[in-house]
Protein backbone atom coordinates (compact mmCIF):
# COMPACT_ATOMS: atom_id res chain seq x y z
CA UNK A 1 0.00 0.00 0.00
CA UNK A 2 2.84 2.45 1.16
CA UNK A 3 4.50 1.74 -2.43
CA UNK A 4 1.71 2.36 -3.94
CA UNK A 5 0.70 5.47 -2.66
CA UNK A 6 3.87 6.69 -3.36
CA UNK A 7 3.59 5.55 -6.84
CA UNK A 8 0.53 6.86 -7.87
CA UNK A 9 0.71 10.39 -5.55
CA UNK A 10 4.60 11.19 -6.27
CA UNK A 11 5.14 11.97 -2.98
CA UNK A 12 7.46 10.47 -0.34
CA UNK A 13 5.50 8.36 2.31
CA UNK A 14 7.07 7.24 5.46
CA UNK A 15 5.82 4.18 6.81
CA UNK A 16 6.10 3.27 10.30
CA UNK A 17 6.30 0.07 11.98
CA UNK A 18 7.75 -3.11 13.72
CA UNK A 19 8.74 -5.08 11.33
CA UNK A 20 11.37 -4.19 9.26
CA UNK A 21 12.05 -6.50 6.91
CA UNK A 22 8.48 -6.92 5.61
CA UNK A 23 8.65 -3.22 4.93
CA UNK A 24 11.57 -3.89 2.76
CA UNK A 25 10.01 -6.33 1.35
CA UNK A 26 6.64 -5.14 -0.10
CA UNK A 27 8.86 -2.49 -1.47
CA UNK A 28 8.77 0.74 1.31
CA UNK A 29 11.12 3.23 0.84
CA UNK A 30 11.32 5.33 3.67
CA UNK A 31 11.22 3.43 6.77
CA UNK A 32 10.70 4.57 10.75
CA UNK A 33 11.28 1.44 12.83
CA UNK A 34 8.12 1.53 15.53
CA UNK A 35 8.04 0.41 19.15
CA UNK A 36 5.59 -2.72 18.82
CA UNK A 37 3.55 -4.00 16.44
CA UNK A 38 0.20 -3.40 18.55
CA UNK A 39 1.34 -0.01 19.18
CA UNK A 40 4.22 1.03 16.84
CA UNK A 41 3.44 4.85 17.71
CA UNK A 42 3.78 4.40 21.46
CA UNK A 43 5.39 3.40 24.47
CA UNK A 44 1.68 3.24 26.60
CA UNK A 45 4.67 1.15 29.18
CA UNK A 46 5.88 4.52 29.83
CA UNK A 47 3.31 6.01 31.26
CA UNK A 48 1.30 8.75 29.44
CA UNK A 49 4.59 11.67 29.20
CA UNK A 50 6.82 8.64 28.31
CA UNK A 51 4.17 7.53 25.42
CA UNK A 52 3.41 11.04 24.14
CA UNK A 53 7.36 11.79 23.83
CA UNK A 54 8.20 8.52 22.68
CA UNK A 55 5.56 9.89 19.52
CA UNK A 56 6.64 12.86 19.24
CA UNK A 57 9.56 11.46 18.57
CA UNK A 58 8.90 8.97 15.75
CA UNK A 59 6.91 11.46 14.15
CA UNK A 60 9.40 13.81 14.18
CA UNK A 61 11.60 11.17 12.51
CA UNK A 62 9.71 10.64 10.20
CA UNK A 63 9.57 14.21 8.90
CA UNK A 64 13.46 14.01 8.85
CA UNK A 65 12.41 10.95 7.07
CA UNK A 66 10.19 12.41 4.07
CA UNK A 67 13.07 15.44 3.98
CA UNK A 68 15.69 13.37 3.44
CA UNK A 69 16.98 13.05 -0.57
CA UNK A 70 17.56 8.68 -0.88
CA UNK A 71 18.51 6.59 -3.55
CA UNK A 72 17.81 3.24 -2.21
CA UNK A 73 15.14 2.25 0.71
CA UNK A 74 16.43 3.47 3.80
CA UNK A 75 15.94 2.67 7.51
CA UNK A 76 15.61 5.81 9.88
CA UNK A 77 16.83 4.34 12.76
CA UNK A 78 17.52 7.78 14.68
CA UNK B 1 -24.93 -38.29 -15.61
CA UNK B 2 -23.05 -35.77 -13.51
CA UNK B 3 -24.10 -31.98 -14.50
CA UNK B 4 -21.89 -29.04 -15.50
CA UNK B 5 -22.69 -25.52 -15.45
CA UNK B 6 -21.21 -23.07 -17.32
CA UNK B 7 -20.21 -19.40 -17.06
CA UNK B 8 -19.80 -17.28 -20.15
CA UNK B 9 -19.90 -13.16 -20.95
CA UNK B 10 -21.67 -11.54 -23.28
CA UNK B 11 -19.09 -12.24 -26.37
CA UNK B 12 -18.92 -15.69 -25.74
CA UNK B 13 -22.75 -16.19 -25.64
CA UNK B 14 -22.80 -13.86 -29.03
CA UNK B 15 -24.84 -11.33 -27.50
CA UNK B 16 -22.47 -8.67 -28.44
CA UNK B 17 -19.59 -6.59 -27.65
CA UNK B 18 -18.55 -3.97 -25.32
CA UNK B 19 -21.80 -2.33 -26.65
CA UNK B 20 -23.34 -4.93 -24.93
CA UNK B 21 -21.38 -5.55 -21.74
CA UNK B 22 -23.63 -3.71 -19.24
CA UNK B 23 -26.23 -7.16 -20.27
CA UNK B 24 -27.71 -8.45 -16.73
CA UNK B 25 -26.99 -11.78 -15.91
CA UNK B 26 -29.48 -14.72 -17.84
CA UNK B 27 -29.25 -18.76 -17.83
CA UNK B 28 -30.15 -21.14 -20.73
CA UNK B 29 -30.77 -24.43 -20.56
CA UNK B 30 -27.95 -26.93 -22.02
CA UNK B 31 -24.11 -25.19 -23.45
CA UNK B 32 -23.67 -21.95 -25.76
CA UNK B 33 -20.73 -20.68 -27.17
CA UNK B 34 -17.33 -22.36 -25.75
CA UNK B 35 -19.54 -25.11 -23.84
CA UNK B 36 -20.01 -26.68 -27.31
CA UNK B 37 -16.54 -28.05 -27.00
CA UNK B 38 -16.29 -27.90 -23.29
CA UNK B 39 -19.58 -30.20 -23.11
CA UNK B 40 -17.96 -32.60 -26.01
CA UNK B 41 -14.19 -32.87 -23.93
CA UNK B 42 -16.21 -34.02 -20.78
CA UNK B 43 -17.64 -36.76 -22.55
CA UNK B 44 -20.52 -39.12 -22.53
CA UNK B 45 -21.17 -39.13 -18.77
CA UNK B 46 -20.48 -35.66 -17.96
CA UNK B 47 -23.81 -33.03 -19.54
CA UNK B 48 -22.87 -29.69 -19.26
CA UNK B 49 -26.95 -28.46 -18.19
CA UNK B 50 -26.91 -24.97 -17.85
CA UNK B 51 -24.93 -21.84 -18.95
CA UNK B 52 -25.19 -18.75 -16.65
CA UNK B 53 -23.98 -14.76 -18.90
CA UNK B 54 -23.28 -11.69 -17.56
CA UNK B 55 -21.81 -8.71 -18.73
CA UNK B 56 -18.37 -8.11 -17.96
CA UNK B 57 -19.33 -4.51 -17.55
CA UNK B 58 -22.38 -5.52 -15.31
CA UNK B 59 -20.93 -7.65 -13.24
CA UNK B 60 -17.53 -5.37 -12.63
CA UNK B 61 -19.75 -2.54 -11.54
CA UNK B 62 -22.58 -4.23 -10.13
CA UNK B 63 -20.56 -6.94 -8.38
CA UNK B 64 -22.88 -7.26 -5.62
CA UNK B 65 -25.95 -7.84 -7.70
CA UNK B 66 -24.55 -9.74 -10.37
CA UNK B 67 -22.73 -12.15 -7.99
CA UNK B 68 -25.85 -13.12 -6.16
CA UNK B 69 -28.22 -13.11 -9.44
CA UNK B 70 -25.70 -15.49 -11.25
CA UNK B 71 -25.36 -17.86 -7.93
CA UNK B 72 -28.82 -18.11 -7.78
CA UNK B 73 -28.92 -19.16 -11.27
CA UNK B 74 -26.27 -21.70 -11.06
CA UNK B 75 -28.04 -22.76 -8.13
CA UNK B 76 -30.91 -23.98 -9.68
CA UNK B 77 -29.44 -26.31 -11.90
CA UNK B 78 -28.34 -28.17 -9.36
CA UNK B 79 -24.91 -28.46 -10.88
CA UNK B 80 -21.80 -31.08 -9.54
CA UNK B 81 -19.30 -29.18 -10.79
CA UNK B 82 -18.51 -25.84 -12.04
CA UNK B 83 -17.03 -23.78 -14.81
CA UNK B 84 -16.20 -20.78 -15.65
CA UNK B 85 -14.45 -19.23 -18.56
CA UNK B 86 -11.85 -19.32 -20.19
CA UNK B 87 -11.36 -16.11 -19.65
CA UNK B 88 -7.84 -15.92 -21.39
CA UNK B 89 -6.00 -12.56 -20.43
CA UNK B 90 -9.42 -10.55 -20.09
CA UNK B 91 -9.14 -8.22 -17.01
CA UNK B 92 -13.18 -7.96 -16.43
CA UNK B 93 -14.03 -11.55 -17.92
CA UNK B 94 -11.35 -12.91 -15.44
CA UNK B 95 -12.43 -11.00 -12.15
CA UNK B 96 -16.11 -11.85 -13.50
CA UNK B 97 -15.07 -15.48 -13.63
CA UNK B 98 -12.71 -15.95 -10.50
CA UNK B 99 -15.42 -14.28 -8.47
CA UNK B 100 -18.58 -16.64 -9.36
CA UNK B 101 -16.19 -19.99 -9.29
CA UNK B 102 -14.97 -18.57 -6.10
CA UNK B 103 -18.58 -17.63 -4.79
CA UNK B 104 -20.18 -21.09 -6.12
CA UNK B 105 -17.60 -22.94 -4.47
CA UNK B 106 -18.05 -21.20 -1.11
CA UNK B 107 -21.79 -21.09 -1.33
CA UNK B 108 -22.48 -24.43 -2.75
CA UNK B 109 -19.87 -26.59 -1.73
CA UNK B 110 -19.30 -27.97 -5.04
CA UNK B 111 -15.91 -27.94 -6.93
CA UNK B 112 -15.50 -24.65 -9.17
CA UNK B 113 -13.03 -24.05 -11.39
CA UNK B 114 -12.02 -21.96 -14.29
CA UNK B 115 -9.06 -20.83 -16.77
CA UNK B 116 -7.35 -17.94 -17.47
CA UNK B 117 -3.78 -16.81 -18.72
CA UNK B 118 -1.51 -16.33 -16.17
CA UNK B 119 -1.10 -12.61 -15.97
CA UNK B 120 -4.84 -12.09 -15.77
CA UNK B 121 -5.42 -10.27 -12.59
CA UNK B 122 -8.18 -12.66 -11.72
CA UNK B 123 -5.09 -15.02 -11.03
CA UNK B 124 -3.90 -13.23 -8.12
CA UNK B 125 -7.29 -12.36 -6.76
CA UNK B 126 -9.22 -15.98 -7.26
CA UNK B 127 -6.35 -18.62 -7.48
CA UNK B 128 -6.70 -19.86 -3.68
CA UNK B 129 -10.40 -20.13 -3.84
CA UNK B 130 -10.97 -21.51 -7.24
CA UNK B 131 -8.73 -23.93 -9.30
CA UNK B 132 -7.68 -21.92 -12.34
CA UNK B 133 -5.79 -23.58 -15.72
CA UNK B 134 -3.27 -21.61 -17.17
CA UNK B 135 -4.41 -20.95 -20.59
CA UNK B 136 -3.03 -18.68 -23.35
CA UNK B 137 -3.63 -15.06 -23.36
CA UNK B 138 -6.02 -15.33 -26.23
CA UNK B 139 -8.78 -17.05 -27.79
CA UNK B 140 -6.31 -19.01 -30.24
CA UNK B 141 -5.66 -21.21 -26.93
CA UNK B 142 -9.91 -22.00 -27.03
CA UNK B 143 -9.17 -26.03 -28.65
CA UNK B 144 -6.20 -26.83 -26.26
CA UNK B 145 -7.99 -24.81 -22.91
CA UNK B 146 -10.66 -26.25 -23.20
CA UNK B 147 -9.30 -29.75 -22.99
CA UNK B 148 -6.92 -29.03 -19.95
CA UNK B 149 -10.17 -27.52 -17.97
CA UNK B 150 -12.27 -30.11 -18.81
CA UNK B 151 -9.38 -32.86 -17.70
CA UNK B 152 -9.13 -31.13 -14.30
CA UNK B 153 -12.84 -31.42 -14.17
CA UNK B 154 -13.46 -34.92 -14.57
CA UNK B 155 -10.65 -35.25 -11.64
CA UNK B 156 -12.45 -33.14 -9.90
CA UNK B 157 -15.77 -35.42 -10.23
CA UNK B 158 -13.70 -38.20 -9.74
CA UNK B 159 -12.96 -37.39 -6.12
CA UNK B 160 -9.79 -38.71 -6.31
CA UNK B 161 -6.73 -36.16 -4.77
CA UNK B 162 -5.31 -33.93 -6.86
CA UNK B 163 -1.17 -34.29 -6.87
CA UNK B 164 0.74 -30.96 -6.67
CA UNK B 165 -0.78 -27.69 -8.95
CA UNK B 166 2.09 -28.04 -11.52
CA UNK B 167 1.18 -32.03 -12.24
CA UNK B 168 -2.41 -31.56 -11.67
CA UNK B 169 -2.73 -28.57 -14.51
CA UNK B 170 -3.64 -25.50 -12.43
CA UNK B 171 -2.40 -22.48 -11.08
CA UNK B 172 -0.73 -23.37 -7.34
CA UNK B 173 -3.86 -22.71 -4.20
CA UNK B 174 -1.02 -21.81 -1.99
CA UNK B 175 -1.71 -24.95 -0.18
CA UNK B 176 1.55 -27.11 1.03
CA UNK B 177 0.74 -30.54 1.97
CA UNK B 178 3.35 -32.34 4.32
CA UNK B 179 5.20 -35.72 2.85
CA UNK B 180 8.27 -37.87 3.78
CA UNK B 181 10.92 -37.31 1.58
CA UNK B 182 13.46 -39.95 1.28
CA UNK B 183 16.07 -36.74 1.03
CA UNK B 184 16.25 -35.24 4.29
CA UNK B 185 16.06 -31.15 3.91
CA UNK B 186 19.69 -30.46 4.24
CA UNK B 187 20.47 -33.22 1.68
CA UNK B 188 17.83 -31.70 -0.70
CA UNK B 189 18.93 -28.05 0.19
CA UNK B 190 22.83 -28.80 -0.96
CA UNK B 191 21.64 -30.89 -4.11
CA UNK B 192 19.15 -27.36 -5.06
CA UNK B 193 22.29 -25.51 -4.62
CA UNK B 194 24.57 -27.60 -6.27
CA UNK B 195 22.04 -27.52 -9.43
CA UNK B 196 22.12 -23.96 -9.28
CA UNK B 197 26.26 -23.55 -9.06
CA UNK B 198 26.01 -25.59 -12.58
CA UNK B 199 23.61 -23.28 -13.75
CA UNK B 200 21.09 -25.79 -14.11
CA UNK B 201 17.32 -25.60 -13.56
CA UNK B 202 15.81 -26.15 -9.93
CA UNK B 203 12.91 -25.44 -8.48
CA UNK B 204 12.28 -24.07 -4.72
CA UNK B 205 10.52 -25.93 -2.03
CA UNK B 206 9.53 -22.71 -0.74
CA UNK B 207 8.17 -19.38 -3.45
CA UNK B 208 8.37 -16.28 -1.77
CA UNK B 209 5.71 -13.88 -2.77
CA UNK B 210 7.00 -11.00 -5.30
CA UNK B 211 6.62 -7.87 -4.44
CA UNK B 212 7.98 -4.51 -6.49
CA UNK B 213 9.90 -1.85 -5.78
CA UNK B 214 9.74 2.01 -7.12
CA UNK B 215 12.34 4.42 -7.27
CA UNK B 216 11.82 6.67 -4.34
CA UNK B 217 9.55 10.21 -4.51
CA UNK B 218 11.55 13.48 -4.10
CA UNK B 219 11.78 14.86 -1.01
CA UNK B 220 9.76 17.71 0.94
CA UNK B 221 11.51 20.53 0.29
CA UNK B 222 9.30 22.90 2.25
CA UNK B 223 7.90 20.94 5.88
CA UNK B 224 6.79 24.01 7.27
CA UNK B 225 3.92 24.78 4.25
CA UNK B 226 3.44 20.86 3.57
CA UNK B 227 0.34 18.91 3.72
CA UNK B 228 1.06 15.10 5.42
CA UNK B 229 -1.73 12.72 5.51
CA UNK B 230 -1.98 10.11 7.78
CA UNK B 231 -3.19 6.84 6.07
CA UNK B 232 -2.97 3.48 8.61
CA UNK B 233 -3.53 -1.01 8.16
CA UNK B 234 -3.94 -0.78 11.87
CA UNK B 235 -7.13 -1.68 11.77
CA UNK B 236 -7.83 2.17 13.36
CA UNK B 237 -11.63 3.08 12.60
CA UNK B 238 -14.42 5.27 13.75
CA UNK B 239 -16.06 3.65 16.90
CA UNK B 240 -18.89 0.97 15.62
CA UNK B 241 -16.93 0.68 12.59
CA UNK B 242 -19.92 2.27 10.67
CA UNK B 243 -18.25 0.77 6.65
CA UNK B 244 -17.79 -2.89 8.45
CA UNK B 245 -14.41 -2.80 7.02
CA UNK B 246 -13.37 -6.53 7.52
CA UNK B 247 -11.25 -7.66 10.75
CA UNK B 248 -8.59 -9.48 8.35
CA UNK B 249 -8.48 -10.18 4.64
CA UNK B 250 -9.84 -6.63 4.00
CA UNK B 251 -11.23 -5.67 0.62
CA UNK B 252 -12.25 -2.31 1.59
CA UNK B 253 -10.45 0.86 3.13
CA UNK B 254 -12.42 3.81 4.83
CA UNK B 255 -11.71 7.87 4.37
CA UNK B 256 -12.56 9.62 7.21
CA UNK B 257 -12.86 13.47 8.14
CA UNK B 258 -10.56 13.89 10.89
CA UNK B 259 -10.44 17.87 10.85
CA UNK B 260 -12.34 18.40 13.91
CA UNK B 261 -9.87 16.07 16.28
CA UNK B 262 -7.33 16.59 18.14
CA UNK B 263 -7.25 13.10 19.40
CA UNK B 264 -8.14 9.63 18.65
CA UNK B 265 -9.33 8.59 22.00
CA UNK B 266 -12.49 8.68 22.45
CA UNK B 267 -13.92 8.31 19.17
CA UNK B 268 -11.52 5.83 16.95
CA UNK B 269 -11.08 2.81 18.26
CA UNK B 270 -9.45 -0.93 16.45
CA UNK B 271 -10.61 -3.67 14.75
CA UNK B 272 -7.59 -5.42 13.33
CA UNK B 273 -7.75 -8.99 14.26
CA UNK B 274 -4.08 -9.95 13.92
CA UNK B 275 -2.76 -7.80 17.03
CA UNK B 276 -3.87 -7.16 21.01
CA UNK B 277 -6.23 -4.20 20.49
CA UNK B 278 -5.83 -3.30 24.23
CA UNK B 279 -3.36 -0.50 23.51
CA UNK B 280 -5.51 0.75 20.65
CA UNK B 281 -8.56 0.35 22.14
CA UNK B 282 -7.07 2.51 25.00
CA UNK B 283 -5.91 5.18 22.71
CA UNK B 284 -5.75 4.70 19.07
CA UNK B 285 -2.87 7.62 18.80
CA UNK B 286 -0.74 5.02 19.71
CA UNK B 287 -1.34 3.57 16.19
CA UNK B 288 -2.74 7.14 14.34
CA UNK B 289 -0.18 9.18 16.56
CA UNK B 290 -3.47 12.30 15.18
CA UNK B 291 -2.78 14.08 18.85
CA UNK B 292 1.20 14.53 17.87
CA UNK B 293 0.55 15.67 15.01
CA UNK B 294 -1.81 18.16 15.59
CA UNK B 295 0.74 19.22 18.63
CA UNK B 296 3.51 19.88 15.78
CA UNK B 297 0.89 21.22 13.19
CA UNK B 298 0.10 24.33 16.07
CA UNK B 299 3.89 24.53 16.92
CA UNK B 300 4.41 25.58 13.10
CA UNK B 301 6.85 22.58 12.41
CA UNK B 302 5.09 21.55 8.93
CA UNK B 303 2.37 23.42 7.58
CA UNK B 304 -1.22 21.59 8.09
CA UNK B 305 -2.99 17.59 8.50
CA UNK B 306 -4.33 16.67 5.05
CA UNK B 307 -8.37 16.79 6.62
CA UNK B 308 -8.57 12.83 5.94
CA UNK B 309 -7.50 9.84 6.88
CA UNK B 310 -7.52 6.67 5.31
CA UNK B 311 -7.64 3.02 6.84
CA UNK B 312 -7.45 -0.30 6.64
CA UNK B 313 -6.73 -3.86 8.43
CA UNK B 314 -3.40 -5.47 6.89
CA UNK B 315 -3.79 -9.08 7.98
CA UNK B 316 -4.52 -11.92 5.68
CA UNK B 317 -5.07 -8.61 3.69
CA UNK B 318 -4.77 -9.77 -0.77
CA UNK B 319 -1.34 -7.66 -2.06
CA UNK B 320 -3.82 -7.05 -5.28
CA UNK B 321 -6.17 -5.30 -2.59
CA UNK B 322 -3.66 -3.51 -0.79
CA UNK B 323 -1.99 -2.44 -4.26
CA UNK B 324 -5.38 -1.52 -5.08
CA UNK B 325 -6.15 0.62 -1.47
CA UNK B 326 -3.09 2.52 -2.23
CA UNK B 327 -3.40 3.31 -6.12
CA UNK B 328 -6.47 4.70 -5.18
CA UNK B 329 -5.30 6.60 -1.99
CA UNK B 330 -2.35 7.80 -3.56
CA UNK B 331 -4.56 9.23 -6.75
CA UNK B 332 -6.66 10.59 -4.49
CA UNK B 333 -3.90 12.50 -2.31
CA UNK B 334 -2.35 13.25 -5.65
CA UNK B 335 -5.68 15.58 -6.86
CA UNK B 336 -5.67 16.64 -3.13
CA UNK B 337 -2.02 18.16 -3.63
CA UNK B 338 -1.07 16.61 -0.49
CA UNK B 339 3.21 16.95 -0.45
CA UNK B 340 3.75 13.75 2.17
CA UNK B 341 2.22 11.09 4.27
CA UNK B 342 3.00 8.73 6.90
CA UNK B 343 1.89 5.27 7.19
CA UNK B 344 1.31 3.06 10.12
CA UNK B 345 1.02 -0.16 10.27
CA UNK B 346 1.15 -3.18 13.31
Amino acid sequence: MTREIENAAGIPVVQIATIVPIMLTVGANRIVPGVAIPHPTGAPQLGEDGDKAKRRELVLRAFKAMETSIDDQMVFED
Amino acid sequence: MKRVVHYINQFYAGIGGEDKADQTPLCEAGFKGPGLGLNKELGADVEVVGTVICGDGYYGEHTDEARAACLKMVADFQPDIFIAGPAFNAGRYGFACGDIAATVAAELKIPTLTGMYIENPGVELYSKKTYIVPCADSARGMPKNLKSMAALALKLLSGEALGPAREAGYIHRGIRKNFIHELNGAERAVQMLLKKLKGEEFRTEYEMPKFNKIPPAAPVTDLKHATIALVSSGGIVPMGNPDHIRVSSAESYGKYDISSLTDMKGTYESVHGGYDRTYANADPDVVVPLDIMCELEKEGVFGKIYPYFYTTTGTGTAVAFAEKFGKEIGADLRNAGVDAAILTST
